[in-house]
């Protein structure tokens, strides 16, 4: 009997401690003057060293402006959302109804922001996107409350078209894993390559995230297009890079593709990348004085190299910075604020942007070279490239 | 398609056929020897690469990095089965889910501890840094060659270790009816520790093997395993032959559903394990 | 062998106690908590059905399925695929209709699965889970991997009359839980109907039951159409509540989430599905709360708990009752195929 009734006791303290870890944090809570700004981002997983290069960027812009916002001070929150959509719902409600949020930054996978828009639809909660490309973000399911400092999915391919055919490509193929992000940024190459006049071959497509890519670079070397234009990111990308270079194909049939097929993988694909051409709204060599000093001063507080995603954290850092300013840290003025975040000119390492009227970067997209292990800026492939916003209705 | 480009389709098929064999090998071995349901099996094939990134870095010689690699993976198994999966042995195969489903976690974080979130290449020793060409346009690379070459090793070591040693008659009898082989004065712990070391070294190498052409980056082991569960349960559970055919079955169907009926690709293996089931229930080979 | 009892099947008075207790606290919780915690434990309580349904399969009958969250996910998205964009979908029909899909999609691969024993029916629930994850996934006309949006929750009206609205938070909480008891009730009946008996009879010995003359095959699809229908209706719930549906709702973590639950509240007693279900949840809220590695805290638990704990957390209650009971599968090598 004694220990029926220890368990019994254990178990009364196991659901007490249970409940009031519940219903406490609700309690604890003071208003505090404090703006309230949170983050969600992939801390662990596959994207997880975009996640604290973005928090890293966001961080630099406000620390160097004395670490406020519109004179209030910060108070900081943080959920890991493990770039796992069925949670997406979930993690953004911690941020916006357990820590009230003023402002939730995130995310960098499309298939989270889907639930973040779905929350800050919902509640009103101010959104700033610091990477996820989803059309839908700022097309069908735009938002006033809701801002992109990144790109579109098609933002870069929308400028690569021509680009190649410039070059004299006039049938090239495309490949691409097959699902969202890769059918969106087919659909800016396709809308620009045949505008300029060239001739899509054939659209290959394989699961994502498979990375055997052999079977349809055998395909590419059958149908001998002029050029082969891709969207891949991450540690696929640098295993197409490689395989591509590895099939022979390298030097024979160049290759071209959304500016993600040559972030962050330069040493891990090594002399395979070398000569490959992309389109992006970045590159780290960008030779201008905003972009030298950003540079050297991220490498300095954080000690490594910033890439296009600590660029872009930067800009949603600069962006709040202009929107809490112009309500001096009234986040909840919110026509005045949506206003401020409508007409920002953000001053970023990219060069100008502005915001278009769909809430999406207006922005030069760069035309790179891979060289030495780095994206070296060759022209401008687009000036001041805006978004369709196809389909949004706001205001 | 023409003869030559269906030519060189077949193989690519046979190419990556052969690298899910080794990759299932391992596997279909623990979980058929000992009937241990293995989750983090793709994680010993995500550890394996890092150590491959690791080690040939620091010896700058792939031979080397291969054989201390593949020495420290079957140490760890050693390790792991001593501190772990010996006492799961008797216990049902929910607790060894839900052991190894655990054990996913405590990996992918500690890679991210000791390794690092990025995404790194490892370079392609000079020797076998080439490509022979094949069409004016297409070439064959060296190492996919090297690769399948080890694999094929692998194979008939295999074969060889479990049909014609004493160490395999000692295996099989164990798989077959432990406690009278152990009766039969077979120390059926030993074997034990061994297959299973056996196991997750075969996962190692097949990272370590893999990690030249496909990089190492977080996660890397997720897909790997449900492909590698696919090829167990079409070869049937246990049987290494029955892995190398359908390891090759499922490279035939993957290589050629992405070129023929793409939209379809990613059902297509599913769909030839359900096909294989309903003819046979067991797999193809039954052990 | 002499018949085994499933793990706590009989619930101690302390279990049935604790029960109550927590019935209680469910009751009173939207009182106190906030909105975001009536909506977090809401979640659980899905998630509690969810594994209940599961638990049928796996602790009552013995077939462990790996690829649960397929049935979970095919009415998610069948209740986003009638719902129209502009207004609510009617309740009544569509809660049935998906609930009959789930089932329906449990019968068709049921067909295949339950022809397969022991680690074959892990790995192959598990694949066909994976190919409608992939299904989904890559049909954009099937929403595609961003998947769809359910603008509007269910409107339970009848002809007019309203008799609750779930869109307000506490109601559909209330709602929520009337349905965790109703599926806890109806799954405790069904444990000591004939049905449940066989099913129980097929784990502990599915030859014995056979040559007994029972038609184990179709009692097996029985136990799996049904628990695919009540994963459905959980996935219903989930749909209804978080308003967007995903593929990853379908996919490998969804399930082994699910099995996670059920053996760390304790099998084949369904209080221990609803008990692992929010001890499951909770921690991984509390672990990713306290530390960016709380995978390693995640991870560490699940060995621990399996280590010492292997017949979950009720089983810790039941211990000086009776003597660990054998293992709810018998190893493989005792089972003769066929």
């Amino acid at each position: 009997m004694t220990t029926r009734r220890l368990v019994l006791s254990r178990s009364a303290a196991l659901v007490g401690a249970a409940s009031s870890g519940l219903i406490l944090p609700s309690m604890v809570r003071a208003q505090s003057g404090k703006v309230r700004v949170g983050f969600m981002l992939p801390y662990t997983g596959t994207y997880a060293q975009l996640g604290v290069a973005i928090e890293n960027g966001v961080r630099m812009a406000i620390d160097q402006q004395g670490g406020k916002l519109g004179g209030r001070e910060i108070e900081w929150f943080k959920v890991d959302d493990e770039s796992e959509p069925s949670k997406g719902v979930e993690n953004a409600s911690k941020l916006v109804q357990r820590d009230k949020v003023d402002v939730l930054i995130g995310t960098v996978h499309s298939g989270v922001q889907m639930g973040i828009q779905k929350v800050a639809r919902d509640t009103g909660v101010l959104n700033l996107i610091p990477n996820a490309g989803v059309l839908a973000a700022t097309r069908s399911l735009c938002a006033p409350n809701v801002f992109r400092a990144s790109y579109t999915n098609s933002q870069p391919t929308l400028a690569l078209g021509k680009a190649m055919m410039d070059r004299g490509h006039k049938k090239a193929v495309w490949i691409s894993w097959k699902y969202a992000a890769g059918d969106e940024a087919l659909e800016g190459f396709k809308q620009s390559y045949t505008a300029a006049g060239g001739t899509i071959v054939k659209e290959l497509g394989l699961p994502f995230p498979n990375v055997e890519f052999q079977a349809l670079l055998t395909e590419i070397a059958a149908l001998k297009p002029d050029a082969v234009a891709c969207f891949f990111a991450g540690g696929g990308a640098a295993k197409f890079i490689k395989d591509y270079a590895a099939a022979g194909l390298k030097g024979k049939i160049p290759l071209y593709g959304s500016g993600f097929l040559t972030e962050g993988i330069l040493d891990a694909a090594g002399p395979a990348a070398e000569g490959i051409v992309t389109t992006m709204h970045y590159a780290d060599s960008l030779d201008t004085p905003r972009n030298k000093q950003f540079r050297l001063e991220y490498a300095k507080a954080f000690r490594s190299q910033p890439d296009v995603y600590a660029v872009q954290g930067y800009d949603t850092g600069l962006l709040l910075i202009q929107g809490a300013n112009a309500v001096k840290g009234d986040m909840s003025a919110k026509p005045a604020l949506y206003k401020a975040l409508e007409g920002a000119v953000i001053d970023s390492p990219r060069g100008k942007w502005t915001m278009s009227k769909f809430h999406n970067p207006v922005q030069d997209i760069y035309l790179r070279q891979v060289e030495n292990k780095e994206n070296k800026v060759i022209g401008v492939a687009a000036k001041a490239l805006a978004d369709s916003g196809a389909g949004c209705r706001m205001g | 398609m023409d003869f030559a480009t269906f030519l060189i389709q077949l193989l690519n098929s046979v190419q990556y056929g052969l690298l899910l064999f080794m990759l299932a090998a391992g596997l279909t071995l623990i979980f058929g020897i000992m009937g241990v349901v293995n989750l983090a099996h793709g994680s010993f094939y995500m550890l394996g690469a890092y150590l491959g990134y690791s080690l040939s870095a620091a010896f700058d010689n792939l031979a080397w990095a291969l054989g201390v690699g593949t020495l420290l993976a079957v140490a760890f198994g050693f390790a792991l089965e001593w501190l772990l999966f010996r006492h799961f042995y008797h216990r049902d195969h929910l607790d060894q889910v839900l052991l190894t489903f655990g054990l996913i976690y405590i990996f992918e974080e500690l890679r991210s501890i000791v390794w690092g979130d990025e995404v790194h290449g490892v370079a392609i020793p000079a020797l076998l840094d080439g490509s022979l060409p094949l069409t004016d346009t297409l070439s064959y690379p060296i190492y996919r060659l090297f690769m399948s070459g080890i694999c094929l090793v692998i194979a008939a070591g295999l074969y060889l270790l479990i049909s014609k040693t004493r160490l395999g008659m000692k295996i099989r009898a164990g798989a077959f009816n432990r406690d009278m082989a152990e009766s039969l004065g077979v120390n059926i712990k030993l074997i034990h520790a061994t297959v299973f070391a056996l196991g997750v070294g075969l996962a190692a190498v097949a990272g370590m093997v893999a990690a030249p052409v496909s990089s190492v980056y977080p996660n890397m082991g997720a897909s790997v395993l449900i492909m590698c569960f696919v090829v167990v349960v079409i070869g049937g559970i246990g049987s290494v032959r029955g892995a190398l055919i359908a390891a090759l079955l499922v490279g035939l169907v993957d290589t050629f559903g992405k070129v023929l009926l793409p939209s379809m690709a990613s059902m297509l293996v599913y769909m030839l394990m359900a096909a294989v089931l309903l003819w046979k229930p067991e797999g193809l080979f039954k052990q | 062998m002499s018949a085994p009892k499933a793990h706590t099947e009989m619930l101690p008075r302390s279990v049935q106690f604790a029960l109550a207790l927590g019935l209680a606290a469910l009751l009173l919780f939207p009182v106190a908590g906030s909105d975001f915690y009536v909506q977090m434990v809401t979640r659980m309580m899905i998630m509690a059905i969810f594994a209940m349904s599961l638990d049928l399969l796996q602790g009552v009958t013995g077939l462990v399925s790996l690829g649960h969250a397929a049935y979970f996910g095919v009415a998610g998205y069948a209740l986003a695929f009638v719902t129209p964009a502009d207004a609510p979908v009617s309740l009544w029909w569509s809660l049935p209709l998906a609930v009959a899909g789930s089932g329906l999609v449990a019968l068709v691969i049921g067909f295949f699965v339950v022809r397969t024993h022991g680690i074959y029916f892990i790995m192959v629930t598990m694949a066909f889970a994976q190919m409608v994850f992939y299904l989904f996934f890559d049909n954009k006309a099937l929403g595609g991997s961003d998947g769809i949006y359910i603008n509007f929750r269910p409107d339970a009206s009848i002809f007019g009359w309203l008799p609750f609205d779930l869109e307000g938070r506490k109601t559909f909480y209330y709602v929520t839980l009337v349905l965790v008891v109703a599926v806890y009730a109806l799954l405790r009946r069904l444990l000591w109907s004939p049905l449940g008996r066989a099913l129980a009879g097929i784990r502990i010995n599915e030859h014995r039951m056979r040559a007994m003359g029972f038609g184990t095959r179709g009692y097996k699809l029985t136990a799996f159409t049904v628990a695919g229908a009540l994963a459905g209706l959980a996935g219903y719930l989930w749909g209804a509540q978080t308003g967007y549906v995903n593929p990853e709702l379908m996919g490998f973590h969804m399930s082994a989430h699910a099995i996670m639950m059920v053996i760390l509240g304790g099998m084949g007693n369904f209080a221990g599905a609803i008990v692992g279900a929010f001890v499951f949840e909770y921690l991984l809220h509390v672990f990713k709360d306290m530390t960016k590695h709380w995978q390693l805290l995640m991870g560490g638990f699940i060995v621990l708990v399996v280590v010492v704990a292997p017949r979950g957390l009720l089983g810790l209650f039941g211990q000086s009752r009776a003597p660990v009971g054998p293992t709810t599968m018998p190893p493989p090598q005792e089972r003769p195929h066929g």
